[in-house]
């Protein structure tokens, strides 16, 4: 207990930190912090699979987009100064805030009793799915139409940025060719650290089917270390237009739409398995997915097209 | 208080800290930040709920667990959109700011 009082005060510190910060590069430093506490606790609530998500995307992915674009922003921060609200909306905003913080403790404070669960029927079912993991039963069989919509709903996040690229670059490279020293710390490091991670990404997504892992997961350290690769200027970003690059990011949502109209043959549902080949459908789904979704969170990091495609 | 609660009470906090930020920050980046800090605490409720359904041996309600999976990587998704625009607000106009008198 002394422990989680401990690790709650330091989540609440750092939450304090991103809101009252003057600079806001010093703000999201706080944020990945933020983050990374959020995952410890994550481990303290029994949610391993939840953990090492919060850890890749909360903190780690979600930072470098936010590290990056507050550099690029810093000139702006001083001209924004006088737009700051005054004190009067300043405490109204502080009460309403204390408001709500005050309605969401007394629903936590409510909670019913004995508490509500759908433990026992995951645990009725997962041996039809050949899975020893509970979460990935349920992202991938239980409720796997929201997973078929969140790699969808990724898809057309990555569709929105890059239609933000003005006509002059439409089709081109995202992002700036970065190019670091080759006998520089950010080159060995990507060196060193691209081909292990690309290990344990793969790991961590084969893992998830019996352990605390799975397709998300596996698929962020994938994107972390292209995303990483291409900092160090190891590799450059692919050209939004080329063809090799779209198919890898429908590839996933395809296969899984595919076999979910399948399931209507199959067993008579929408992403409906036969028993027999529950697990084999499964993984036949979550290998083009975590490419995929691997594919698409790089990609979103790079943002929107900045250099015109080669001719 | 269990341990449950206490992460309940915590996750109340962050949602209030986080609505604050994004209603007193003029900074438009400020404001994304201060929405993923709401996002953190309200993924934190839905893992409160999810201990609290612990049984059959899963240390948690596998179910809130997975929409949490989910809900991390869409909140990524609209974040990056969102920085996106903002980006190209930038280049645009030379300006980050939501005013629209200028």
């Amino acid at each position: 207990m002394a422990f989680d009082t401990g690790l709650v005060l330091l989540v609440l510190g750092v939450a304090v930190w991103t809101i009252v910060a003057r600079d806001t590069f010093a703000a999201v430093v706080g944020f990945v912090a933020y983050g990374l506490l959020l995952a410890l606790v994550w481990v303290r609530l029994a949610a391993p699979d939840v953990a090492l998500t919060e850890a890749a995307i909360g903190s780690g992915v979600t930072g470098v987009l936010l590290l990056g674009a507050s550099t690029r922003l810093r000139r702006t921060e001083t001209s924004g100064a006088g737009e700051k609200p005054g004190i009067t909306l300043r405490l109204a905003a502080g009460m309403l805030c204390a408001l709500v913080s005050a309605g969401v403790a007394a629903i936590v404070l409510k909670f019913p009793e004995p508490a509500p669960t759908l433990a026992p029927h995951t645990a009725a079912n997962i041996a039809a799915t050949g899975l020893g993991n509970p979460v990935t039963a349920v992202l991938m069989a239980y409720r796997a139409i929201d997973t078929l919509l969140e790699t969808v709903v990724l898809l057309l996040a990555l569709v929105g940025i890059w239609s933000l690229a003005p006509d002059r670059v439409w089709g081109g490279f995202p992002g700036a060719r970065h190019h670091a020293d080759p006998e520089g710390v950010l080159t060995f490091i990507a060196q060193l650290l691209v081909p292990m991670g690309i290990l344990v990404g793969i790991h961590i997504f084969w893992i998830g089917s019996v352990a605390p892992g799975g397709e998300f997961q596996g698929a962020t350290i994938l994107a972390a270390m292209w995303i990483l690769a291409m900092m160090a200027g190891l590799v450059d970003a692919p050209s939004v237009s080329r063809r090799w690059l779209r198919l890898l990011l429908v590839a996933g949502p395809t296969v899984f739409l595919a076999i979910g109209l399948a399931g209507f043959a199959m067993a008579g549902a929408f992403l409906a398995y036969p028993a027999p080949y529950a697990k084999l459908l499964i993984v036949t789904i979550e290998v083009p997915v975590t490419l995929s979704i691997a594919a698409t969170l790089a990609l979103l990091v790079a943002g929107p097209a900045e250099r015109a495609p080669q001719r | 208080m269990s341990t449950a609660t206490l992460y309940g009470l915590c996750s109340a906090v962050l949602v209030g800290l986080g609505l604050f930020g994004l209603i007193v920050h003029p900074q438009p980046l400020r404001k994304i930040l201060a929405f993923n800090l709401i996002g953190g605490g309200v993924f934190l409720l839905f893992g409160v709920v999810a201990c609290r359904g612990a049984g059959m041996g899963f240390g948690g309600d596998p179910v809130p667990h997975a929409l949490v999976i989910t809900g991390l990587v869409v909140a990524f998704a609209a974040t990056a959109l969102a920085v996106a625009l903002l980006l190209r607000l930038f280049e645009q106009t030379g300006q980050a700011t939501l005013r629209s008198d200028r």
